[in-house]
Protein backbone atom coordinates (compact mmCIF):
# COMPACT_ATOMS: atom_id res chain seq x y z
CA UNK A 1 0.00 0.00 0.00
CA UNK A 2 2.59 2.24 1.45
CA UNK A 3 4.97 1.92 -2.01
CA UNK A 4 1.80 2.10 -3.92
CA UNK A 5 1.09 5.09 -3.06
CA UNK A 6 4.96 6.34 -3.49
CA UNK A 7 5.19 4.83 -6.65
CA UNK A 8 1.76 6.44 -8.36
CA UNK A 9 0.68 9.55 -6.24
CA UNK A 10 4.03 10.73 -4.93
CA UNK A 11 6.12 10.60 -7.95
CA UNK A 12 4.60 11.73 -10.32
CA UNK A 13 3.64 14.59 -8.22
CA UNK A 14 7.67 15.27 -8.19
CA UNK A 15 8.00 14.86 -11.71
CA UNK A 16 5.12 17.03 -12.29
CA UNK A 17 6.67 19.82 -9.74
CA UNK A 18 10.31 18.98 -11.77
CA UNK A 19 8.42 20.61 -14.99
CA UNK A 20 6.34 23.16 -13.09
CA UNK A 21 8.66 24.71 -11.12
CA UNK A 22 11.63 25.55 -13.80
CA UNK A 23 9.03 26.54 -16.28
CA UNK A 24 7.41 29.50 -13.96
CA UNK A 25 11.26 30.62 -13.80
CA UNK A 26 11.84 30.27 -17.35
CA UNK A 27 8.62 32.71 -17.81
CA UNK A 28 9.89 34.80 -14.89
CA UNK A 29 13.77 35.04 -17.01
CA UNK A 30 11.73 35.21 -20.28
CA UNK A 31 9.77 38.23 -19.36
CA UNK A 32 12.95 39.51 -18.15
CA UNK A 33 15.11 38.82 -21.44
CA UNK A 34 11.80 40.23 -23.34
CA UNK A 35 12.32 43.51 -21.95
CA UNK A 36 16.30 43.56 -22.04
CA UNK A 37 16.31 42.38 -25.76
CA UNK A 38 13.72 44.58 -26.89
CA UNK A 39 15.39 47.40 -24.65
CA UNK A 40 18.54 46.87 -26.69
CA UNK A 41 16.79 46.63 -30.36
CA UNK A 42 15.39 50.13 -29.49
CA UNK A 43 18.58 51.70 -28.30
CA UNK A 44 17.41 51.63 -24.53
CA UNK A 45 18.72 49.84 -21.40
CA UNK A 46 16.01 47.40 -20.52
CA UNK A 47 15.23 46.86 -16.78
CA UNK A 48 18.36 47.31 -14.82
CA UNK A 49 18.03 48.68 -11.38
CA UNK A 50 16.54 45.67 -9.18
CA UNK A 51 19.25 43.13 -8.24
CA UNK A 52 22.14 42.61 -10.31
CA UNK A 53 21.70 43.55 -13.98
CA UNK A 54 18.11 44.13 -13.16
CA UNK A 55 17.40 40.00 -13.18
CA UNK A 56 15.21 40.47 -10.18
CA UNK A 57 13.04 42.98 -11.99
CA UNK A 58 10.19 40.26 -12.99
CA UNK A 59 10.59 38.66 -9.13
CA UNK A 60 9.49 42.30 -7.84
CA UNK A 61 7.30 42.34 -10.56
CA UNK A 62 5.52 39.23 -9.66
CA UNK A 63 5.43 40.48 -6.26
CA UNK A 64 3.70 43.84 -7.09
CA UNK A 65 0.63 42.16 -8.69
CA UNK A 66 0.20 39.71 -5.99
CA UNK A 67 -0.42 42.20 -3.52
CA UNK A 68 -2.57 44.05 -5.54
CA UNK A 69 -6.42 44.14 -5.63
CA UNK A 70 -8.13 41.97 -7.46
CA UNK A 71 -11.06 44.05 -8.85
CA UNK A 72 -14.22 43.03 -10.26
CA UNK A 73 -16.06 44.94 -12.75
CA UNK A 74 -19.34 45.85 -11.82
CA UNK A 75 -22.16 43.72 -13.31
CA UNK A 76 -19.38 40.81 -14.17
CA UNK A 77 -20.07 37.28 -14.02
CA UNK A 78 -18.41 36.72 -10.91
CA UNK A 79 -18.06 33.12 -11.21
CA UNK A 80 -17.05 32.89 -14.77
CA UNK A 81 -14.46 35.85 -14.04
CA UNK A 82 -12.74 34.11 -11.36
CA UNK A 83 -12.38 30.84 -13.53
CA UNK A 84 -11.21 32.33 -16.77
CA UNK A 85 -7.54 32.73 -15.65
CA UNK A 86 -7.38 29.14 -14.75
CA UNK A 87 -9.00 27.39 -17.64
CA UNK A 88 -6.31 30.15 -19.45
CA UNK A 89 -3.37 28.41 -17.39
CA UNK A 90 -4.72 24.94 -17.17
CA UNK A 91 -4.03 23.72 -20.86
CA UNK A 92 -1.03 25.79 -20.85
CA UNK A 93 0.84 23.68 -18.46
CA UNK A 94 -0.92 20.07 -18.84
CA UNK A 95 0.14 20.16 -22.66
CA UNK A 96 3.59 19.83 -21.19
CA UNK A 97 2.93 16.98 -20.22
CA UNK A 98 3.90 14.67 -23.27
CA UNK A 99 7.20 17.03 -24.05
CA UNK A 100 10.40 14.89 -24.28
CA UNK A 101 13.02 16.36 -23.25
CA UNK A 102 15.65 13.53 -23.79
CA UNK A 103 15.61 9.74 -23.94
CA UNK A 104 13.30 8.62 -21.58
CA UNK A 105 12.96 12.04 -20.04
CA UNK A 106 8.87 12.76 -20.67
CA UNK A 107 6.43 12.41 -18.17
CA UNK A 108 3.93 10.58 -20.07
CA UNK A 109 5.27 8.95 -22.74
CA UNK A 110 1.73 8.87 -24.56
CA UNK A 111 0.94 6.61 -27.90
CA UNK A 112 -1.46 9.68 -28.86
CA UNK A 113 0.73 12.70 -27.73
CA UNK A 114 0.79 14.85 -30.70
CA UNK A 115 -3.04 14.86 -30.60
CA UNK A 116 -3.06 15.38 -27.36
CA UNK A 117 -1.19 18.54 -27.27
CA UNK A 118 -3.49 19.61 -30.27
CA UNK A 119 -6.03 18.98 -27.80
CA UNK A 120 -4.76 21.01 -24.81
CA UNK A 121 -3.89 24.05 -27.11
CA UNK A 122 -7.31 24.12 -28.37
CA UNK A 123 -8.75 24.25 -24.79
CA UNK A 124 -6.72 27.62 -24.34
CA UNK A 125 -9.03 29.37 -26.15
CA UNK A 126 -11.60 29.17 -23.47
CA UNK A 127 -10.24 31.10 -21.21
CA UNK A 128 -9.59 34.29 -23.30
CA UNK A 129 -13.56 34.00 -24.62
CA UNK A 130 -14.80 33.59 -21.35
CA UNK A 131 -12.44 36.72 -19.51
CA UNK A 132 -13.62 38.58 -22.61
CA UNK A 133 -17.30 37.75 -21.89
CA UNK A 134 -17.47 37.89 -18.29
CA UNK A 135 -15.65 41.09 -18.14
CA UNK A 136 -18.87 43.05 -19.00
CA UNK A 137 -17.07 45.20 -20.85
CA UNK A 138 -17.08 46.35 -24.74
CA UNK A 139 -13.20 46.34 -25.09
CA UNK A 140 -12.58 42.64 -23.50
CA UNK A 141 -15.34 41.41 -25.43
CA UNK A 142 -14.05 42.96 -28.47
CA UNK A 143 -10.83 41.86 -28.30
CA UNK A 144 -11.81 38.05 -27.23
CA UNK A 145 -13.87 37.71 -30.57
CA UNK A 146 -10.65 38.55 -32.21
CA UNK A 147 -8.27 36.03 -30.18
CA UNK A 148 -11.31 33.80 -30.52
CA UNK A 149 -11.51 33.85 -34.36
CA UNK A 150 -7.58 34.25 -34.67
CA UNK A 151 -6.77 30.80 -32.89
CA UNK A 152 -9.76 28.82 -34.42
CA UNK A 153 -8.02 29.94 -38.18
CA UNK A 154 -4.42 29.21 -37.10
CA UNK A 155 -5.05 26.02 -35.41
CA UNK A 156 -6.12 24.39 -38.86
CA UNK A 157 -3.53 25.67 -40.45
CA UNK A 158 -1.09 23.98 -37.57
CA UNK A 159 -2.97 20.67 -37.33
CA UNK A 160 -1.86 20.40 -41.59
CA UNK A 161 1.14 21.30 -40.48
CA UNK A 162 1.49 18.27 -37.33
CA UNK A 163 -0.21 16.11 -40.33
CA UNK A 164 2.75 16.53 -42.24
CA UNK A 165 4.97 15.53 -39.04
CA UNK A 166 3.17 12.67 -38.56
CA UNK A 167 3.13 11.22 -41.71
CA UNK A 168 6.90 11.32 -42.03
CA UNK A 169 7.64 10.00 -38.59
CA UNK A 170 5.23 7.72 -38.77
CA UNK A 171 3.92 7.88 -35.31
CA UNK A 172 1.98 10.57 -32.75
CA UNK A 173 4.24 9.65 -29.97
CA UNK A 174 6.63 12.96 -29.92
CA UNK A 175 9.45 10.40 -28.41
CA UNK A 176 9.17 8.32 -31.97
CA UNK A 177 8.57 11.45 -33.91
CA UNK A 178 12.50 12.54 -32.75
CA UNK A 179 13.56 9.02 -33.28
CA UNK A 180 12.39 9.15 -36.63
CA UNK A 181 14.52 12.46 -37.44
CA UNK A 182 17.68 10.64 -36.27
CA UNK A 183 20.67 9.85 -38.64
CA UNK A 184 24.13 9.79 -39.57
CA UNK A 185 24.10 12.71 -41.42
CA UNK A 186 23.00 15.36 -38.02
CA UNK A 187 20.94 18.25 -38.55
CA UNK A 188 20.21 17.32 -42.67
CA UNK A 189 18.01 13.89 -41.12
CA UNK A 190 15.59 16.52 -39.38
CA UNK A 191 11.89 16.69 -40.75
CA UNK A 192 12.80 20.53 -41.37
CA UNK A 193 14.56 19.86 -44.65
CA UNK A 194 11.73 17.44 -46.23
CA UNK A 195 8.99 19.73 -44.47
CA UNK A 196 10.53 23.42 -44.77
CA UNK A 197 7.18 25.77 -45.79
CA UNK A 198 5.63 23.50 -43.26
CA UNK A 199 7.94 24.10 -40.65
CA UNK A 200 7.64 28.16 -41.27
CA UNK A 201 3.81 28.19 -41.41
CA UNK A 202 4.08 25.94 -38.00
CA UNK A 203 5.86 28.73 -36.52
CA UNK A 204 4.26 31.60 -37.77
CA UNK A 205 0.63 29.70 -36.47
CA UNK A 206 2.42 29.33 -33.24
CA UNK A 207 3.05 33.17 -33.04
CA UNK A 208 -0.37 33.63 -34.39
CA UNK A 209 -1.95 31.52 -31.66
CA UNK A 210 -0.34 32.86 -28.84
CA UNK A 211 -1.69 36.26 -29.98
CA UNK A 212 2.12 37.70 -30.05
CA UNK A 213 2.78 40.43 -32.08
CA UNK A 214 2.55 41.05 -35.11
CA UNK A 215 -0.58 38.93 -34.81
CA UNK A 216 -1.43 40.71 -31.34
CA UNK A 217 -5.05 42.05 -32.51
CA UNK A 218 -6.69 40.29 -29.63
CA UNK A 219 -4.76 42.98 -27.21
CA UNK A 220 -4.18 46.09 -29.66
CA UNK A 221 -3.49 48.50 -27.89
CA UNK A 222 -3.77 51.79 -30.34
CA UNK A 223 -7.70 50.37 -30.29
CA UNK A 224 -9.15 48.01 -27.70
CA UNK A 225 -6.60 49.52 -25.14
CA UNK A 226 -5.57 45.72 -23.94
CA UNK A 227 -8.45 43.27 -25.37
CA UNK A 228 -9.83 40.03 -23.29
CA UNK A 229 -7.89 41.04 -20.15
CA UNK A 230 -8.34 44.91 -20.11
CA UNK A 231 -10.45 44.63 -16.75
CA UNK A 232 -8.28 42.03 -14.80
CA UNK A 233 -5.75 43.26 -12.20
CA UNK A 234 -3.29 41.84 -9.80
CA UNK A 235 -3.11 37.89 -9.64
CA UNK A 236 -5.63 37.06 -12.04
CA UNK A 237 -4.02 39.21 -14.55
CA UNK A 238 -0.53 37.70 -13.68
CA UNK A 239 -1.94 33.74 -14.32
CA UNK A 240 -2.81 35.26 -17.94
CA UNK A 241 0.15 36.42 -18.29
CA UNK A 242 1.91 32.99 -17.23
CA UNK A 243 -0.07 31.21 -19.30
CA UNK A 244 0.61 33.37 -22.25
CA UNK A 245 4.59 32.74 -21.65
CA UNK A 246 4.00 29.73 -20.89
CA UNK A 247 2.18 28.83 -24.21
CA UNK A 248 5.25 30.78 -26.26
CA UNK A 249 7.99 28.34 -24.47
CA UNK A 250 6.08 25.51 -25.18
CA UNK A 251 5.21 26.43 -28.94
CA UNK A 252 9.32 27.27 -29.02
CA UNK A 253 9.98 23.56 -27.33
CA UNK A 254 6.82 21.78 -30.19
CA UNK A 255 9.37 23.16 -32.98
CA UNK A 256 12.21 22.15 -31.74
CA UNK A 257 10.69 18.52 -30.99
CA UNK A 258 8.64 18.19 -34.41
CA UNK A 259 11.14 19.90 -37.23
CA UNK A 260 14.82 20.53 -35.44
CA UNK A 261 15.22 16.90 -33.89
CA UNK A 262 14.76 17.54 -30.70
CA UNK A 263 17.09 16.43 -27.88
CA UNK A 264 19.33 15.22 -31.38
CA UNK A 265 22.87 16.94 -31.84
CA UNK A 266 22.86 18.92 -35.09
CA UNK A 267 26.06 17.28 -36.07
CA UNK A 268 26.50 13.28 -36.87
CA UNK A 269 27.04 11.06 -34.23
CA UNK A 270 30.13 9.81 -35.47
CA UNK A 271 31.67 13.02 -34.37
CA UNK A 272 32.30 11.93 -30.73
CA UNK A 273 30.54 13.74 -27.69
CA UNK A 274 29.45 16.55 -29.71
CA UNK A 275 27.40 14.24 -32.16
CA UNK A 276 25.60 12.81 -28.94
CA UNK A 277 21.78 13.93 -28.24
CA UNK A 278 21.41 15.49 -25.13
CA UNK A 279 18.35 17.85 -23.25
CA UNK A 280 21.09 21.06 -23.74
CA UNK A 281 20.62 20.87 -27.76
CA UNK A 282 16.46 20.93 -26.84
CA UNK A 283 17.24 24.15 -24.71
CA UNK A 284 19.40 25.96 -27.37
CA UNK A 285 17.07 25.32 -30.04
CA UNK A 286 13.51 26.19 -27.89
CA UNK A 287 15.74 29.38 -26.95
CA UNK A 288 16.39 30.00 -30.43
CA UNK A 289 12.69 30.32 -31.32
CA UNK A 290 11.61 31.97 -28.30
CA UNK A 291 14.32 34.92 -29.08
CA UNK A 292 12.19 34.85 -32.49
CA UNK A 293 9.23 35.75 -30.55
CA UNK A 294 10.85 38.59 -29.30
CA UNK A 295 12.47 39.52 -32.72
CA UNK A 296 9.47 39.63 -34.39
CA UNK A 297 7.58 41.69 -31.38
CA UNK A 298 10.52 44.49 -32.02
CA UNK A 299 10.81 44.20 -36.16
CA UNK A 300 7.13 43.94 -37.40
CA UNK A 301 3.76 46.23 -37.35
CA UNK A 302 0.90 44.86 -36.51
CA UNK A 303 -1.07 42.83 -38.55
CA UNK A 304 -4.28 44.35 -39.54
CA UNK A 305 -7.29 41.69 -38.85
CA UNK A 306 -8.65 41.04 -42.38
CA UNK A 307 -4.70 40.79 -43.54
CA UNK A 308 -4.28 38.09 -40.32
CA UNK A 309 -7.40 36.49 -41.99
CA UNK A 310 -6.25 36.49 -45.24
CA UNK A 311 -2.86 34.70 -44.52
CA UNK A 312 -4.24 31.53 -42.43
CA UNK A 313 -6.85 30.70 -44.82
CA UNK A 314 -5.94 31.59 -48.56
CA UNK A 315 -2.17 31.20 -47.81
CA UNK A 316 -0.99 29.14 -45.16
CA UNK A 317 -3.95 26.23 -45.12
CA UNK A 318 -3.59 26.09 -49.10
CA UNK A 319 0.06 24.99 -48.97
CA UNK A 320 0.08 23.11 -45.80
CA UNK A 321 -2.76 21.06 -47.53
CA UNK A 322 -0.50 20.57 -50.93
CA UNK A 323 2.34 19.90 -48.88
CA UNK A 324 0.78 17.04 -46.97
CA UNK A 325 0.26 15.45 -50.14
CA UNK A 326 3.77 15.92 -50.73
CA UNK A 327 5.21 14.30 -47.59
CA UNK A 328 2.58 11.28 -48.51
CA UNK A 329 4.78 10.89 -51.67
CA UNK A 330 8.00 11.32 -49.48
CA UNK A 331 6.92 8.64 -47.31
CA UNK A 332 5.15 6.35 -50.37
CA UNK A 333 8.48 6.24 -52.85
CA UNK A 334 10.99 6.86 -50.12
CA UNK A 335 12.08 10.26 -50.96
CA UNK A 336 12.93 10.57 -47.31
CA UNK A 337 14.59 7.93 -45.24
CA UNK A 338 13.30 8.43 -41.56
CA UNK A 339 14.74 6.89 -38.36
CA UNK A 340 18.22 5.35 -40.10
CA UNK B 1 -4.00 -2.47 -2.20
CA UNK B 2 -6.00 -0.44 -4.89
CA UNK B 3 -7.51 -2.60 -7.34
CA UNK B 4 -6.83 -1.08 -10.63
CA UNK B 5 -10.17 -2.35 -11.90
CA UNK B 6 -11.84 -1.43 -9.08
CA UNK B 7 -10.33 1.81 -9.74
CA UNK B 8 -11.15 2.62 -13.14
CA UNK B 9 -15.05 1.35 -12.29
CA UNK B 10 -15.15 4.46 -9.41
CA UNK B 11 -13.46 6.57 -12.19
CA UNK B 12 -16.52 5.77 -15.24
CA UNK B 13 -18.84 6.05 -12.39
CA UNK B 14 -17.35 9.64 -11.39
CA UNK B 15 -16.89 10.23 -15.34
CA UNK B 16 -20.79 8.98 -16.03
CA UNK B 17 -22.19 10.86 -13.06
CA UNK B 18 -20.62 14.43 -14.15
CA UNK B 19 -21.74 13.66 -17.69
CA UNK B 20 -25.23 13.10 -16.76
CA UNK B 21 -25.10 15.74 -14.35
CA UNK B 22 -23.98 18.68 -16.84
CA UNK B 23 -26.21 17.38 -19.26
CA UNK B 24 -28.65 18.00 -17.33
CA UNK B 25 -27.45 21.66 -16.46
CA UNK B 26 -27.40 22.42 -20.28
CA UNK B 27 -31.10 21.98 -20.45
CA UNK B 28 -31.61 23.64 -16.96
CA UNK B 29 -29.89 26.51 -16.04
CA UNK B 30 -31.22 29.90 -16.93
CA UNK B 31 -27.81 31.82 -18.47
CA UNK B 32 -27.16 30.35 -21.97
CA UNK B 33 -23.56 30.82 -21.95
CA UNK B 34 -23.73 28.55 -18.62
CA UNK B 35 -25.40 26.05 -20.50
CA UNK B 36 -23.01 26.25 -23.60
CA UNK B 37 -20.16 25.60 -21.09
CA UNK B 38 -22.43 22.98 -19.17
CA UNK B 39 -22.57 21.48 -22.58
CA UNK B 40 -18.28 21.52 -23.07
CA UNK B 41 -18.46 20.21 -19.77
CA UNK B 42 -20.68 17.24 -21.44
CA UNK B 43 -18.32 16.62 -23.99
CA UNK B 44 -15.08 16.32 -21.91
CA UNK B 45 -16.26 13.70 -19.44
CA UNK B 46 -17.72 12.59 -22.54
CA UNK B 47 -13.88 11.71 -23.81
CA UNK B 48 -12.78 10.82 -20.47
CA UNK B 49 -15.43 7.96 -20.52
CA UNK B 50 -14.36 6.98 -23.53
CA UNK B 51 -10.51 6.85 -22.90
CA UNK B 52 -11.34 4.87 -19.84
CA UNK B 53 -12.72 2.78 -22.22
CA UNK B 54 -9.18 2.63 -24.22
CA UNK B 55 -10.91 4.85 -27.36
CA UNK B 56 -8.01 7.17 -26.90
CA UNK B 57 -8.84 8.31 -30.49
CA UNK B 58 -12.06 9.47 -30.35
CA UNK B 59 -11.90 10.02 -27.32
CA UNK B 60 -8.98 12.96 -28.21
CA UNK B 61 -10.59 13.55 -31.60
CA UNK B 62 -14.21 15.18 -29.44
CA UNK B 63 -12.15 17.15 -27.45
CA UNK B 64 -10.10 18.85 -30.27
CA UNK B 65 -13.44 18.66 -32.50
CA UNK B 66 -16.32 19.61 -30.42
CA UNK B 67 -15.04 21.16 -27.78
CA UNK B 68 -11.70 22.98 -29.18
CA UNK B 69 -13.88 23.97 -32.02
CA UNK B 70 -17.41 23.79 -32.68
CA UNK B 71 -18.19 24.57 -29.35
CA UNK B 72 -16.33 27.96 -29.09
CA UNK B 73 -18.23 29.03 -32.18
CA UNK B 74 -21.23 28.21 -30.51
CA UNK B 75 -20.29 30.41 -27.61
CA UNK B 76 -19.46 33.01 -30.24
CA UNK B 77 -22.75 32.92 -31.35
CA UNK B 78 -24.79 32.67 -27.50
CA UNK B 79 -22.45 35.59 -26.50
CA UNK B 80 -23.34 37.77 -29.28
CA UNK B 81 -27.32 37.42 -29.27
CA UNK B 82 -29.00 38.83 -26.85
CA UNK B 83 -31.23 36.79 -25.75
CA UNK B 84 -34.24 37.42 -24.30
CA UNK B 85 -34.63 35.03 -20.96
CA UNK B 86 -38.48 35.60 -20.37
CA UNK B 87 -39.33 35.11 -23.67
CA UNK B 88 -37.22 31.92 -23.98
CA UNK B 89 -39.07 30.30 -20.79
CA UNK B 90 -42.48 31.39 -21.68
CA UNK B 91 -43.21 28.11 -24.17
CA UNK B 92 -41.68 25.47 -21.40
CA UNK B 93 -45.60 24.37 -20.50
CA UNK B 94 -46.64 24.50 -24.06
CA UNK B 95 -43.91 22.24 -25.45
CA UNK B 96 -43.91 20.23 -22.13
CA UNK B 97 -46.43 17.19 -23.52
CA UNK B 98 -44.20 16.60 -27.31
CA UNK B 99 -41.39 16.82 -25.03
CA UNK B 100 -41.95 14.35 -22.85
CA UNK B 101 -43.72 12.07 -25.46
CA UNK B 102 -40.32 12.54 -27.74
CA UNK B 103 -38.15 11.59 -24.27
CA UNK B 104 -40.70 8.67 -23.69
CA UNK B 105 -39.89 7.33 -27.35
CA UNK B 106 -36.61 7.28 -26.87
CA UNK B 107 -36.43 6.29 -23.86
CA UNK B 108 -38.35 2.87 -24.87
CA UNK B 109 -36.03 2.73 -28.42
CA UNK B 110 -32.78 2.76 -26.39
CA UNK B 111 -34.38 0.15 -23.48
CA UNK B 112 -35.68 -2.32 -26.12
CA UNK B 113 -31.98 -1.94 -28.16
CA UNK B 114 -30.09 -2.74 -24.77
CA UNK B 115 -32.48 -5.66 -24.16
CA UNK B 116 -32.27 -7.14 -27.39
CA UNK B 117 -28.49 -7.14 -27.45
CA UNK B 118 -28.40 -8.12 -23.12
CA UNK B 119 -30.76 -11.36 -24.53
CA UNK B 120 -28.57 -12.37 -27.23
CA UNK B 121 -25.61 -11.60 -24.77
CA UNK B 122 -23.26 -10.13 -27.89
CA UNK B 123 -20.64 -9.07 -26.06
CA UNK B 124 -18.07 -6.59 -27.64
CA UNK B 125 -15.25 -9.27 -27.90
CA UNK B 126 -11.84 -8.55 -27.31
CA UNK B 127 -9.89 -5.06 -28.18
CA UNK B 128 -9.37 -5.32 -31.94
CA UNK B 129 -6.79 -2.71 -31.30
CA UNK B 130 -4.56 -4.67 -28.95
CA UNK B 131 -5.52 -8.39 -30.46
CA UNK B 132 -3.61 -6.71 -33.63
CA UNK B 133 -0.78 -5.48 -31.46
CA UNK B 134 -1.46 -1.70 -31.92
CA UNK B 135 -1.69 1.32 -30.96
CA UNK B 136 -5.00 2.47 -30.94
CA UNK B 137 -5.24 5.25 -33.44
CA UNK B 138 -2.63 3.40 -35.76
CA UNK B 139 -5.73 0.49 -35.28
CA UNK B 140 -8.10 2.89 -36.22
CA UNK B 141 -6.12 4.42 -39.09
CA UNK B 142 -5.38 1.18 -41.20
CA UNK B 143 -9.23 0.49 -40.62
CA UNK B 144 -10.60 3.37 -41.82
CA UNK B 145 -8.01 3.82 -44.59
CA UNK B 146 -8.14 -0.05 -46.06
CA UNK B 147 -11.55 -1.99 -45.05
CA UNK B 148 -13.65 1.42 -45.11
CA UNK B 149 -12.01 3.44 -47.41
CA UNK B 150 -15.60 3.75 -49.71
CA UNK B 151 -17.46 4.92 -47.27
CA UNK B 152 -15.10 7.10 -45.19
CA UNK B 153 -14.06 9.18 -48.72
CA UNK B 154 -17.90 9.27 -49.11
CA UNK B 155 -18.59 10.92 -45.69
CA UNK B 156 -15.78 13.35 -46.52
CA UNK B 157 -17.21 13.80 -49.68
CA UNK B 158 -20.92 14.51 -47.94
CA UNK B 159 -19.38 17.17 -45.38
CA UNK B 160 -17.44 18.86 -48.78
CA UNK B 161 -20.65 18.92 -50.02
CA UNK B 162 -22.33 20.48 -46.94
CA UNK B 163 -19.59 22.92 -46.24
CA UNK B 164 -19.57 24.22 -50.34
CA UNK B 165 -23.83 24.61 -50.03
CA UNK B 166 -23.68 26.46 -46.49
CA UNK B 167 -21.10 29.20 -48.46
CA UNK B 168 -23.19 29.00 -51.44
CA UNK B 169 -26.22 29.81 -49.42
CA UNK B 170 -24.35 32.68 -47.65
CA UNK B 171 -22.98 33.87 -50.51
CA UNK B 172 -24.34 37.20 -51.44
CA UNK B 173 -22.99 39.13 -54.06
CA UNK B 174 -23.17 43.36 -53.22
CA UNK B 175 -22.58 45.96 -55.58
CA UNK B 176 -20.83 49.18 -54.27
CA UNK B 177 -18.41 46.54 -52.16
CA UNK B 178 -14.66 47.92 -52.16
CA UNK B 179 -12.18 44.99 -52.07
CA UNK B 180 -8.54 45.01 -51.47
CA UNK B 181 -6.80 42.87 -53.86
CA UNK B 182 -3.78 41.65 -51.75
CA UNK B 183 -2.03 40.88 -55.26
CA UNK B 184 -2.63 43.55 -56.78
CA UNK B 185 -1.23 45.67 -54.42
CA UNK B 186 1.96 43.81 -54.40
CA UNK B 187 2.01 44.06 -57.92
CA UNK B 188 1.93 47.96 -57.66
CA UNK B 189 4.55 49.58 -59.40
CA UNK B 190 5.95 52.60 -57.32
CA UNK B 191 6.60 54.42 -60.22
CA UNK B 192 3.42 54.82 -61.12
CA UNK B 193 2.27 56.14 -57.75
CA UNK B 194 5.19 59.00 -56.93
CA UNK B 195 7.15 61.09 -58.68
CA UNK B 196 10.60 61.69 -56.98
CA UNK B 197 12.47 64.84 -57.57
CA UNK B 198 16.11 65.40 -57.15
CA UNK B 199 16.61 69.04 -55.59
CA UNK B 200 19.42 70.83 -54.47
CA UNK B 201 19.47 71.28 -50.67
CA UNK B 202 18.77 74.64 -49.69
CA UNK B 203 19.41 76.33 -46.05
CA UNK B 204 16.08 77.62 -44.76
CA UNK B 205 15.85 81.01 -44.49
CA UNK B 206 15.65 82.45 -40.71
CA UNK B 207 12.13 83.98 -40.79
CA UNK B 208 12.51 88.19 -39.99
CA UNK B 209 11.94 88.67 -36.30
CA UNK B 210 8.33 89.54 -35.90
CA UNK B 211 7.93 93.58 -34.65
CA UNK B 212 6.40 93.78 -31.60
CA UNK B 213 2.93 95.26 -31.91
CA UNK B 214 2.38 98.30 -31.09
Amino acid sequence: MGEQILNQVVWPVVYILCIAVPLILAVAMFVYWERKVIGWMHVRMGPNKIGPLGLLQAFADVVKLLIKEVILPTNANRFLYYLAPLLALVPAFAAWSVIPFGERMVLANVNAGLLYLLAMTSMGVYGIILAGWASNSRYALLGAMRSAAQVISYELAMGLCLVCVLVLAGSLNLTDIVHAQAGGKGLLDWFWLPLLPVFVIYFVSGVAETNRAPFDVAEGESEIVAGFHVEYSGSAFAIFFLAEYANMILVSFLASVLFLGGWLSPFPPSWGWIGQGSFAWLFVKAFVFAFLFLWFRASFPRYRYDQIMRLGWKVFIPISIVWVLVAGCMKYFGWVVTGA
Amino acid sequence: MIDPNLFQLVCFYAFAAVTVAAALAVITLKNSVHAVLALVLTFFSAACVWLLAEAEFLAIALIVVYVGAVMVLFLFVVMMLDINQEQVREGFIRFLPVGIVVALVMLAEMLALIGVRAMRAVSMGPNPAEAAGLSNTAWLGRALYTDYLLPFEVAALILTVGVVAAVALTLRKRRGVRHQDAGEQVRVDPRSRIRIVKMDAVRAQAPAPKEPQA
